[in-house]
């Protein structure tokens, strides 16, 4: 029986949830602070790792990233929308839905195609916000302080509220993912990954498989942009830019396809790279990220993804 | 209406690649309950036809009609909902996932309503999927990777996951092909045993012509893509022109 | 009207010719050894600086001004020297054959390295080597002047492009790259040394971005970043051309050159995404680009 238990997704997630929630009140703020950008960035690498699984990559998930947070950002500030939840699980279905209505358009393509045309209407959408001056053109703007439930935090609890409420959505967010991957259409999509023409011949539709997958990438992409958003109380073209995009496929590819939780871990191992070198090695951060991405490739190319599900593969078969 | 159901109907078929004539004015019905092999020579046409049955490839003139409907110009996948599955020459399997889950993803996609919240791995599918390794003797290999499988074993996999679905009409795309000699016929046997369940329609596309003699009551022979003989086994392999131009028996070929 | 006709074209076929230098060493690199390299933007802005270190370092010697192209030459040479056998041998190497998505990540992050190791070597001061324009003098088309080394880039494109595309139709080392181009295992088996003919595709690639860092080093001030946008302008054009192929980067090239163009004289806000909005209607009405055939998959 415990052992069952220990197998059980949503046991396994709400254990993990009150830890850190815990852990959270231990640590310092600024570690707080590099937590919630990390369940952020991990948010947008779910979506890229929910696509890998029916075998596309994204270099252009800057795109929902971007449209997430500046809807939760004009929200904020043109319709006085402060409520974080609320912020977060609109940015969540109004990129979702944009995600819906562009999936079809991208789904007829493949490999380094999906690839580059994602990345193309990332960069139109560069290219556009960077010239609208009424929302601040590249220099971006300022978020108003997130309230919730109506009520505005002190600031000196302000991070760790927020650090809950991303962990208590994620932690919703990243089980009912878990129950799709289970699925059988989850399965299929890892069936197109391997042989798409089969998936057709067997009577599936490879296409819608990956509409849904884009859109769910989508949806995820503008939840972790509107708390990137939040976060850091500012929003600018930058988060749709391809070298941010490229920081979400580094996310994907060191944590691989296999685990939610290696997500978040591979996330937070960018976020902790960023903030050290950041502080100690200016100029170096991307030499750092670099070679961590290279050495990956080589020597994990399942991600760590995979130590977990043999971990508990192991676990299973005992 | 007859009795006999036309299952299958190809009415003046013609497709060119260029300047090779791949088929030229095929016409052929199908009954519920037949055994077909399709016979010819590399080129004649036999794996363009089946490929223009199951919408992978368009005619260029010409209609494809199953139970009367007309599916020339349907996808494949629709093709294989309303009916038409098949097998292919190299098993198109899911290679990094165990027997077991291939099943299962055959499973999952002849299934309607899926439930984005249901665990695939069911006690009833479980049950279901059981019961086709068991039909196909795949039990020992249920829980090993298709990639490590022997090529006997995969292609009875390739044809198992066709036979999920329940299809009308069962296309088998050169089932022995890539299979040693000693393999084949246990093969063609544990194939053949496990398709008389259901009154199922075969069509298969073989070379090896005793394994047409064995299990196939009709044979159609295709030659630069006509049809040059069609009829029961016994007559069309004694037939003049399949004699000369397919199973290559008289000598008379000018190389 | 005529002029501002005239401006466009000249502005755009300069422009076209840069990016077609960096674009013919992406899509070549790509048709041999299918790899999609973004550090070739990192090339070229090594390129770029090793122009804006050995150029001072030129006329402090004294030598005749003329000479200055040829030290420009040297410079994109040694930086393809040093890079080829670390990047092809060292890292890339080991790729081969795996998914190409998989491989522009690898070169994703030795792109990344390569940024942080330009401001290693040289800071994040803006380096200046404007002399070598002023070379070549001005020209004048009706009321409009034009500096003479601009225009001189224009020839130097065409040069590269020609010479490539006759290395590859007119020789017989040419006619074996492409054979490999078409089928490296086949070219294999037939006595091709393929890790030789990738080793060269890639210095000739690597050579190019260099050269288009190193002759666009006096048109800039060399700094952090002059490789991001090249990265993605690059890409434009190869995706528009279809990928591996040269006419494919000539028309690419021309397209984006002309589109910014006309865009800066007549529509500047929209400059910025001009070349994205080609590249995503590119993708959107003919996924491969223009020069790229269908291949149908054999069942």
């Amino acid at each position: 029986m415990p052992l069952k238990l220990l197998n059980n997704v949503i046991f396994q997630s709400i254990f993990l949830m009150s830890l850190l929630i815990v852990v959270g009140i231990f640590i310092p703020n600024w570690l707080v602070f590099v937590i919630t950008k990390a369940i952020a960035y991990g948010l947008v690498g779910l979506g890229i790792i929910t696509l890998m699984r029916g075998g596309l990559v994204s270099f252009g998930q800057g795109f929902v990233f971007g449209i997430g947070g500046y809807t939760a950002g004009l929200l904020g500030t043109q319709a006085g929308l402060t409520d974080a939840m609320l912020l977060l699980f609109i940015s969540f279905l109004f990129t979702g839905f944009i995600g819906l209505i562009i999936a079809p358009l991208l789904a007829r393509y493949r490999d380094i195609f999906f690839a580059m045309l994602s990345l193309a209407f990332s960069m139109v959408l560069y290219g556009i916000l960077i010239k609208i001056d009424a929302i601040g053109g590249s220099d971006g703007f300022v978020l108003p302080e997130s309230t919730y439930f109506g009520i505005s935090p002190s600031p000196e609890y302000a991070d760790y509220i927020l650090y809950v409420v991303s962990i208590l959505m994620t932690g919703v967010v990243s089980i009912l993912l878990r129950y799709y991957y289970n699925s059988t259409p989850g399965l299929i999509a890892l069936a197109v990954r391997e042989n798409e023409l089969r998936v057709e011949y067997l009577g599936s539709s490879a296409f819608n498989v990956t509409v849904l997958n884009f859109t769910i990438a989508a949806g995820l992409g503008g939840m972790g942009g509107a708390l990137n958003g939040i976060a850091l109380g500012h929003i600018d073209p930058e988060f749709t830019y391809w070298t941010t995009s490229g920081e979400f496929v580094f996310i994907s590819i060191l944590a691989g396809y296999l685990s939610v939780p290696a997500v978040f871990l591979a996330a937070l191992f960018l976020e902790l790279v960023r903030s050290f070198s950041g502080r100690y090695f200016p100029d170096t951060w991307q030499l750092i990220l670099g070679v961590f991405l290279i050495l990956s490739i080589i020597f994990i190319p399942s991600g760590i993804g995979s130590f977990f599900k043999q971990f508990f593969d192991k676990f299973k078969n005992k | 209406m007859s009795k006999n159901i036309n299952l299958l109907k190809a009415e003046g078929i013609n497709k060119c690649f260029g300047a090779v004539v791949a088929a030229k004015d095929i016409n052929m019905t199908i009954q519920k309950g037949e055994r077909v092999s399709l016979i010819g020579s590399n080129g004649a046409g036999k794996t363009t036809f089946m490929n223009m049955v199951t919408g992978y490839l368009k005619p260029d003139s010409g209609n494809i009609y199953l139970k009367n409907e007309n599916i020339t110009f349907l996808n494949p996948r629709t093709i294989t909902q309303k009916g038409i599955s098949r097998s292919f020459q190299i098993p198109q399997i899911f290679e990094p996932m165990s027997t077991w889950e291939n099943i299962l993803i055959a499973l999952g996609t002849s299934q309607k309503n899926h439930s984005y919240f249901k665990n695939a791995r069911s006690k009833e599918n479980a049950d279901y999927i059981n019961e086709i390794l068991s039909r196909f003797s795949l039990h020992e290999f249920a829980h090993r990777q298709v990639s490590e499988l022997p090529g006997g074993v995969r292609k009875l996999l390739d044809i198992a996951m066709a036979l999920v679905r329940k299809p009308d009409i069962l296309l088998l795309d050169e089932p022995t092909s890539g299979v040693g000699a000693e393999e084949k016929y246990p093969l063609m046997d544990n194939i053949a045993k496990a398709l008389s369940v259901e009154n199922l329609t075969v069509i298969f596309v073989e070379h090896d012509m005793d394994i047409v003699q064995n299990y196939s009551e009709r044979v159609i022979a295709f030659y630069q893509g006509e049809i040059i003989a069609d009829g029961k086994c016994d007559k069309v392999l004694k037939d003049e022109n399949v004699q000369e131009f397919v199973t290559g028996k008289t000598p008379k070929r000018a190389k | 009207m005529i002029d501002e006709i005239l401006t466009i074209i000249l502005d755009g076929a300069i422009y076209a010719s840069w990016l077609f230098i960096v674009a013919l060493g992406l899509t070549f690199v790509f048709g041999v050894l299918k790899i999609l390299n973004i550090a070739h933007g990192g090339i070229y802005a090594l390129g770029a600086y090793s122009t804006a270190t050995l150029v001072p370092i030129f006329y402090s010697l004294g030598m005749p001004d003329q000479l200055v192209i040829l030290t420009m030459l040297v410079s994109a040479l040694a930086v393809a020297i040093v890079i080829t056998p670390i990047m092809e041998r060292g890292i890339l190497r080991r790729f081969y054959g795996q998914d190409e998505v998989l491989i522009v990540l690898v070169t994703y992050a030795i792109y990344l390295v390569l940024e942080d190791v330009q401001k290693l070597i040289w800071g994040m001061n803006s380096l200046y080597v404007y002399e070598p324009r002023e070379l070549l003098g001005a020209l004048q088309f009706g009321s409009l002047y034009y500096v003479g080394y601009d225009l001189a880039l224009i020839g130097l494109a065409i040069f590269c492009g020609l010479l490539l595309w006759l290395f590859l139709n007119k020789t017989k080392s040419g006619k074996i790259v492409l054979a490999v181009i078409h089928n490296p295992e086949i070219s294999g088996c037939m006595g091709v040394n393929i890790n030789k003919v990738y080793l060269a595709a890639f210095f000739v690639g690597a050579f190019l971005a260099a050269l288009a860092g190193s002759f666009t080093a006096p048109l800039i001030s060399v700094q952090v970043g002059i490789s991001v946008a090249v990265v993605i302008e690059s890409f434009a054009v190869v995706i528009i051309g279809g990928l591996g192929s040269i006419p494919g980067a000539v028309i690419g090239a021309l397209i984006i050159g002309m589109a910014r163009a006309a865009c800066v004289h007549k529509l500047p806000e929209a400059e910025i995404f001009i070349m994205y909005f080609c590249m995503a209607g590119m993708l959107i009405f003919r996924p491969k680009g223009l020069f790229q055939g269908t291949q149908a998959r054999k069942i």
